[in-house]
């Protein structure tokens, strides 16, 4: 960033892995998923349907290069070439620009999957909430998706909804969650729905004398009550599962669940890796069917 | 008898003073985070400007998102009754009335004497209402007053994607860094909200002659957006069409 | 499965739901809108292990469907009988609003 320019609070750290107990030369199908989305860009390399490496950060201006950059990260700590990969399904909201997809799939299909995956195959509702959209999806045991709905037409509820408030009250993305919990008593919730009402609303709360953590719980609260509303659309049924970015704010997933008063599953893997991780699972499935 | 009309909406409240019919004063005042001192001001505003006493007015019409801060009304007008009847108050052959104020966008089809026949209504999110075009005017970096024109001036339609002001603020960054000209942008801005209001009058049915009331009236960039969208070559504006749901207020308020 | 097509803003529910267990494809709706919203599918975009044709609401028009849909549902009393759901056989299309 430029000196003097304005800090951007909604930062995240990018990162990449590798399986050190797996080693690509004896697998017999190598798939490759690439999740497009609008904020981050992830490839996940499987080996016969088992995490082998990923890639996770930030999607730049074009989606090609997000998909190539996301590729090459995933790759950098590997031995593996490009070329190893057997098939290459591309998702997301960039999906038809992968420019080395064999073909795409619905983010909503591979949420399912990733988080039939991650979480095991009793989940039956999974969440995810991207930068720029909100999934519920319903599921079954094996991952299909029996019902669900994605709202991309709205920023209320989304990732880029958070920032905006994280811009208006200069706090860090990460810190949103924590801060907004050290309030001593929880205020309401922010009325407006739309992020550019709810914007005039939090200066006004500011100039009421509430604090910058009271504002950010008011929001927090608003962006539960949007997410759950959604959520009671398509009908929640146990176990529960929260992908995306939005996973890791505590502030918003602390008070979803308290509404809810179900636990969401967890899991030890990066869970902005399910659309991915889904990809890469069907194209592993994809690839058995062809070839027996 | 002398009446008054005050609308107190969610950027700016307005207050009229009507006597036998005419408008013989006005006050505009930033509504702010205080309702009830705008509404205050701006009534006492409009008095010394038509040079009376408050104990003069017979009947004051409340009306606006901010009605009930309007504690001089002794009228509660509906925020569609009063747009229909400052419609037929201004131009008795009109039968459709178009109100784009800051947060709401309203459309209402009415009869021969302002009686509300149907009406759709955008509230609560900013892409259907005045707000959309002032956050592009900030993402555009071009004063509000300059948009209307900035888009006239551009004869290359273009589509918007976005339909939440939050993305479509992104959408025209990203435009910018295209290099796409700043005149297609606002063209393409001002298009795609005008489109939302069309689709809300085609729901009710489009019935000539057209008024628009509000603050978008002066845009330009707008109204001919609006004319093309309809197929219409007039569209019926009065002096100050910002003034025009207190009017409506003010007249309803004269018929108690 | 329930395909939920459409949005949810500060001022209301607009979907349209497609329930895939109950449409034949016969594509009747995509004929009967008068605006165009639905497109038949060559398979289920939601399910890649599934090649079977089944509609689609447009990705360009279903976070349009406030205003798109606006002709047919007027917002009188007379509330008329929308033509895509008055052609589906199977009953497998429903309004949120």
């Amino acid at each position: 960033m430029l000196e003097g320019k304005k800090p951007e609070f909604w930062r995240w750290t990018e990162s990449n892995w590798i399986n050190p107990d797996i080693g690509w030369e004896e697998a017999r199908f190598i798939t490759l998923g690439i999740d497009v989305g609008s904020v981050s860009s992830q490839a996940v390399i499987m080996t016969d349907g088992n995490m082998y490496a990923y890639g996770n950060m930030r999607t730049g201006a074009d989606s090609p290069n997000s998909a190539r950059n996301a590729l090459k990260f995933a790759l950098e700590k590997t031995t593996l070439n490009e070329d190893k990969i057997s098939y290459c399904i591309g998702t997301g909201y960039g999906r038809v620009n992968v420019p080395m997809a064999d073909r795409t799939v619905t983010e909503i299909a591979c949420h399912a999957r990733g988080a039939n995956f991650f979480y095991g195959s009793k989940v039956r509702t999974v969440l995810d909430v991207g930068g720029q959209d909100i999934k519920a999806i319903r599921c079954d045991e094996k991952g299909k998706v029996t019902n669900f709905l994605m709202n991309d037409k709205c920023a209320a509820g989304t990732g880029r909804g958070m920032e905006v408030f994280a811009d208006l009250l200069s706090v860090p993305i990460g810190e949103v969650g924590e801060r907004s919990y050290l309030v001593e008593k929880e205020p309401p919730a922010v009325s407006s729905t739309c992020v550019v009402y709810a914007k005039s609303e939090a200066t006004s709360l500011l100039r009421k004398g509430l604090s910058t953590n009271e504002v950010l719980a008011a929001y927090c609260s608003a962006m539960a009550e949007r997410i759950y509303s959604l959520l009671k659309r398509i009908g929640i049924e146990p176990e529960f599962a929260i992908t995306g970015g939005m996973a890791k704010n505590i502030g918003v997933v602390g008070r979803l669940t308290k509404k809810m008063g179900l636990e969401p599953l967890k899991t030890s893997w990066d869970t902005q890796l399910a659309g991915a991780a889904g990809a890469a699972l069907f194209g592993f499935a994809l690839c058995h069917k062809r070839n027996g | 008898m002398i009446t008054a009309g005050i609308d107190c909406g969610a950027k700016n409240t307005k207050a009229v003073i009507l006597k036998s019919g005419k408008m013989i004063g006005k006050g505009l005042i930033l509504t702010g985070f205080e309702q009830t001192e705008a509404v205050k001001a701006s009534l006492d505003m409009a008095l010394r400007k038509a040079g009376i006493d408050f104990r003069d007015v017979k009947h004051i019409g409340g009306t606006g998102s901010g009605a009930k801060a309007i504690k001089e009304a002794d009228v509660r007008v509906n925020d569609i009754k009063a747009m229909a009847v400052a419609a037929n108050y201004f131009f008795p052959n009109s039968r459709t009335v178009v109100d784009v104020g800051a947060e709401e966008g309203r459309v209402a089809k009415f009869d021969d004497i302002g009686n509300v026949i149907d009406f759709a209504v955008n509230e609560k999110c900013a892409a259907g209402a005045g707000a959309f075009i002032e956050a592009m005017s900030r993402a555009l970096e071009t004063p509000i007053t300059e948009m209307g024109k900035l888009a006239l001036s551009s004869d290359n339609p273009m589509p918007m994607n976005a339909q939440c002001t939050i993305f479509a603020e992104s959408e025209v960054v990203g435009l910018i860094h295209a290099k796409t000209q700043k005149r297609d942008i606002s063209r393409a801005i001002h298009d795609a909200i005008a489109g939302r209001i069309v689709s809300m009058i085609r729901g009710i049915g489009l019935n000539p002659d057209i008024v628009m009331l509000g603050g978008v009236a002066y845009n330009p960039g707008f109204t001919s957006a609006l004319m093309r969208e309809l197929s219409v070559h007039r569209i019926y504006i009065p002096e100050e069409p910002e003034y025009g749901t207190a009017v409506g207020a003010a007249v309803v308020a004269a018929k108690e | 499965m329930l395909a939920n097509y459409g949005y949810s803003d500060g001022s209301g529910n607009y979907f349209i739901t497609i329930d895939t267990d109950k449409c034949n494809a016969c594509g009747e709706c995509v004929e009967a809108c008068p605006a165009n919203i639905f497109e038949m599918a060559d398979e289920d975009p939601n399910d890649p292990m599934n090649a079977e044709p089944l509609p689609i609401v447009l990705p360009e028009k279903k976070n349009k469907l406030k205003y798109e849909c606006a002709t047919c549902k007027p917002s009188g009393d007379n509330r008329p009988t929308l033509p895509c759901v008055m052609v589906c056989e199977g009953c497998a299309i429903t309004h949120s609003w």
